[in-house]
């Protein structure tokens, strides 16, 4: 018998494997979990639709504009609202570019885990350079909250080009260093080729979906399947693999993110139209002084806003956010000097009047860093979800993992836990 | 040739007329209520050709707590041929919460009904494995259960030796 983790390196801090043991080989696993549970789908259950969108950041970790999307377009769904073109580009952007990230935090893992610290420390040099970009446009590096229902929080940087360019460029040399580094390095194959070979019956048993399941050679993503936002007008292709061992999940994940950048590349060129030019924050009047004025005329100045909220000024609200009032925070400028705006504030915050979808329920997935990730909603036609449930894709695969790691020995469990991506925050919730 | 939604209802209704309570459409989903003993039952005719329902997308529970079918099973199914996703319900008993279980059809439901017992407090009949999946054994309650307070506190447990 041994005990692999909860404190082990290679278990991304937060599983734990019971080994039955033969020597080196495994005669029987048992997984335990639940160490990062912290009741994600209750807290939700007594949160409003607005207030619980911080929660889905935390999810996945790795990839939390995805998340912020799987949840926003499932309430999107349920409100029948559709968000204009620019945030479905930009949204677009964003979720690619967090699947990048995805991928190239899951496989650093799981290379270094098999020794190659040189392309861990690569791969974390190219999602940095991605995570200016999300910097820059959510202000936040992880914990994003950046896409809304009905939209997205606010307009891309004026200076969003430059940025972007230069984390694709920079992520396409790592890409390419990598492939010189890893996929035809003897160890490495030694280590992933053959190992943990999954049929796609196996796969499709198990419920896989992604690049796990895309490993296997079915042919099935979301984006295609079901398409959603603009990524039907998109050309992209789908990786396969061949075998459905580590390496090719190795391999299909380091396919997707050459297909992403390229939609990224797609959509910059989409958006050739920049927003209107940003003179912005820094100019106009103290906010302070506009409820002042406000009490006696109408402000026509533009108000100087916090800069926190750049990029969210009321003029770009058509561009990045539906046009209804009931389902959108207003704009602060509204707020702060019209009566209207202060009430539809009020409205919008407070505890039973924000967004009230109308009674059902509804299922709704996109593709997600690991798979299809789908949110599972029942309303009551209140403020709070009834019931929300989290459809995570890792959990499906990593529920496998005790039956494929059976007779194989301690050292292979390590690359074929790297290579199904477990996300302790999703799996437990 | 694709098969459309329809003609899978069609063919549920035909073959398992008294056992479908109702079948409805919202924010165009598919939904098929069930009765309990069948479920089983109309799984497996799903999951066979020509209808090839060969995924369990998900499998969760909700509680209507206060109803006499207390507790509400729901089902996605996913076919990988027709790409088609269709959701299934069926109500249980708050006297008597168990259902079959569908692990000699899905394998990834074994976890999955593991953590609808752990988190409702539901009875897999033909589970092998029946354990709490994310609380720890000798937790108190069901926490998703709508009459589990947000912030209960549990009673400390002995180290396992």
């Amino acid at each position: 018998m041994l005990n692999m983790g909860p404190s082990h390196p290679a278990m991304h801090g937060t599983t734990r494997i019971m080994l039955e043991l033969d020597g080196e080989k495994i005669l029987n696993a048992e997984l335990e979990m639940g160490y990062l549970h912290r009741g994600f789908e209750k807290t939700c259950e007594n949160k409003t639709y607005f207030n619980l969108l911080p929660y889905t950041d935390r999810l996945n970790y790795v990839s939390p504009l995805i998340n912020n999307l799987a949840y926003v377009m499932t309430m999107e769904k349920m409100l029948g609202i559709e968000s204009p073109e620019r945030a479905q580009y930009i949204r677009v952007i964003m979720c690619e570019l967090s699947r990048v990230c995805d991928h190239l935090t899951a496989l650093a893992a799981m290379c270094m885990e098999c020794g190659a610290f040189t392309v861990f420390l690569y791969k974390m040099k190219a999602r940095e350079f991605i995570w200016d970009v999300m910097e820059q446009t959510t202000g936040a590096r992880m914990t994003t909250s950046y896409i809304r229902i009905g939209g997205v929080r606010a307009d891309l940087h004026p200076d969003w080009r430059t940025t972007l360019k230069k984390a694709i460029d920079e992520t396409r040399k790592v890409l390419k260093d990598i492939h010189g580094l890893m996929s035809k390095n003897k160890i490495f194959l030694n280590r992933t080729r053959d190992i943990a070979v999954v049929s796609p019956e196996f796969a499709i048993n198990y419920s896989w979906t992604g690049p796990c399941l895309r490993s296997t050679g079915v042919n099935y993503d979301v984006r295609k399947a079901h398409p959603y936002l603009v990524y039907d007008k998109l050309d992209f292709e789908i990786p396969l693999g061949e075998r459905g061992d580590n390496y090719d999940r190795y391999m299909v994940r380091m396919k997707e993110m050459e297909q992403s950048l390229r939609i990224v590349e797609q959509c910059m060129e989409k958006l050739d139209r920049d927003s209107s030019p940003g003179q912005l924050m820094a100019k106009g009047i103290e906010p302070a002084e506009a409820i002042k004025t406000s009490r006696v005329k109408k402000v026509e100045e533009r108000i100087k806003l916090s800069p926190n909220l750049e990029g969210a000024e009321k003029d770009k609200y058509k561009d990045i956010l539906f046009d209804g009032k009931k389902y959108i925070v207003p704009p602060k400028e509204d707020t702060y000097t019209n009566i209207e705006g202060l009430i539809s504030h009020f409205k919008f915050f407070m505890k039973g009047h924000g967004i009230r979808p109308p009674k059902g329920e509804v299922y709704f997935s996109v593709e997600g860093g690991s798979g299809e990730l789908g949110f599972y909603i029942v309303s009551d036609g209140t403020d709070e979800p009834y019931r929300l449930h989290l459809r995570a894709p890792c959990f499906h695969i990593v529920s496998s993992l005790e039956e494929i790691i059976r007779g194989h020995y301690i050292a292979d469990v390590i690359p074929t836990f790297g290579s199904m991506n477990m996300i302790g925050g999703e799996l437990d919730r | 040739m694709a098969m459309e939604k329809e003609e899978i209802i069609d063919a549920l209704k035909q073959n398992f007329s008294e056992k479908i309570k109702n079948i409805s459409v919202q924010f165009g989903d598919e939904i098929i209520v069930i009765d309990k003993n069948s479920l089983l039952d109309v799984v497996k005719f799903l999951k066979a050709e020509p209808y090839a329902f060969t995924m369990l997308l998900d499998l969760t529970c909700v509680d209507y707590k206060g109803e006499e079918l207390r507790f509400e099973m729901v089902y996605h199914l996913f076919s990988l041929t027709t790409n088609i996703r269709l959701r299934i319900k069926t109500r249980l008993l708050e006297k008597d919460p168990g259902i079959d279980s569908l692990t000699s059809v899905w394998k990834n439901a074994n976890w999955l009904e593991r953590e609808v017992y752990d988190m409702f407090g539901i009875r897999f009949d033909g589970h092998p494995y029946l354990r709490r999946l994310f609380m720890y054994d000798g937790f108190e309650g069901h926490p998703l259960r709508k009459d589990y307070p947000l912030r209960k506190r549990q009673p400390r447990i002995r180290m396992k030796k």
